[in-house]
């Protein structure tokens, strides 16, 4: 058990998915000048996510692995991914349509984010277990969400201040987020 | 509509350059940009999925329905993604340790699947290839460039050769996680100075 409360906090605080190992800079940036919208994607992408770290660790286990296919790895993966995506949001259509419009048009983007594929290969190439497997992508999810949810909240005050024209918009969310990649560094020495 | 061939490459060269003024790709730009090697090798072998995808998706682009076409953009990207994994495993393996789970990860590079979309399935094939070429290169530059900086605040070298004065001490912040952020962000703003004069 202890095991893996130490796995859980590498991986939301230590190894931050976004802050410390370059995954998911798109919706990083692209969703998060606003609160509801960061919110939105940290949902959906914890959502997928852990679905996904499964699926992909079972098909490379039981599916490449067995039959000596792992160079396959990168397109099985992301057609796993993409057809997870397409059928979580037909599933969420039908049954349970408060998500969905919750969820909005983060959830096709999610196809595309980095942080889904790459948290699913770290799996695959650390070598866990089922249940590691299962822990790590719970936690990476959390970690993305909660290093969002922060950087957006830095955001929505940016914009009321005055920043000179060059750094604007991009410019100095990147400079900000390194900023705050900097508070998550003083975890390392924690595990 | 009537650009010339040299302009759909140059385009990607200034005004479109990513991850500066698309930006798009952000995390392989952060990620390997430790060195100018490993910056430009992860170029390269992005330029290289860029143009074959950008030819195949323009070759096929009025066989492919339009519903399923994201599906068929990510496989025939996923292919070549496959193909450049191989090739480095065997001829580059120091190359291919340094960039890691960032080679498979250039399938979910927005880059690519942006190009495909936004250009390849409309155009036909010389000028979707001139477009791949303009905007890799763009990239490859990109990360070159951004490589070259940390690398020299880093470890005060260029390619491997120490070009600082003994005096210098290496600034570890800028091969880290928030310097890579940081020197990025204000890249972008020297490119937003120039480009606003």
């Amino acid at each position: 058990m202890g095991d893996y409360i130490v796995l859980a906090i590498s991986c939301i605080l230590i190894n931050n998915i976004l802050l410390a190992q370059y995954l998911g800079q798109c919706p990083f940036m692209g969703t998060s000048k606003k609160m509801e919208t960061a919110v939105g994607m940290a949902m959906a992408v914890i959502f997928v996510l852990v679905m996904a770290g499964l699926i992909t660790w079972m098909v490379n286990t039981y599916i490449l692995v067995t039959f000596g296919l792992e160079y396959l790895r990168t397109i099985a993966f992301i057609l796993v991914i993409a057809s997870l995506v397409q059928f979580v949001e037909m599933f969420l259509k039908k049954s349970i349509p408060a998500l969905y419009a919750g969820l909005g048009i983060f959830l096709p983007l999610i196809t595309t984010n980095c942080a889904v594929m790459g948290a699913c290969l770290i799996n695959i190439n650390e070598e866990y277990t089922f249940m590691q497997a299962l822990v790590a992508s719970f936690s990476y999810a959390v970690g993305f969400g909660l290093a969002l949810i922060l950087f957006a909240g830095v955001r929505e005050r940016i914009i009321l201040g005055r920043v000179p024209k060059p750094l604007q918009d991009t410019s100095i969310a990147l400079v900000t987020a390194g900023v705050l990649s900097l508070t998550f560094f003083a975890f390392r020495g924690m595990v | 509509m009537a650009k010339t061939l040299v302009q759909e490459f140059t385009k990607g060269l200034w005004n479109e350059i990513p991850p500066f003024r698309l930006v798009l790709g952000l995390c392989p730009t952060l990620a390997v940009t430790k060195s100018v090697e490993s910056g430009i090798g992860m170029g390269l072998a992005t330029t290289f999925v860029l143009v074959c995808s950008n030819v195949l998706v323009s070759l096929l682009r009025n066989v492919i329905p339009p519903k399923v076409r994201i599906a068929c953009f990510i496989i025939v990207i996923a292919t070549f993604v496959t193909v450049v994994e191989l090739v480095m495993q065997a001829y580059a393996y120091p190359l291919f340790l340094t960039l890691g789970i960032f080679i498979p990860l250039i399938v979910v590079n927005c880059i690519v699947l942006g190009r495909s979309e936004a250009f390849a399935s409309k155009n036909n094939l010389i000028r979707s290839t001139a477009d791949g070429l303009g905007i890799g290169t763009g990239f490859t530059l990109s990360l070159g460039a951004l490589g070259g900086v940390r690398e020299l605040l880093g470890y005060g070298t260029l390619l491997g050769k120490d070009i600082m004065p003994a005096s210098f001490e290496p600034f570890s912040f800028a091969i880290e996680a928030p310097g890579a952020f940081i020197c990025l962000g204000l890249m972008l703003c020297i490119m937003n100075l120039i480009g606003s004069k």
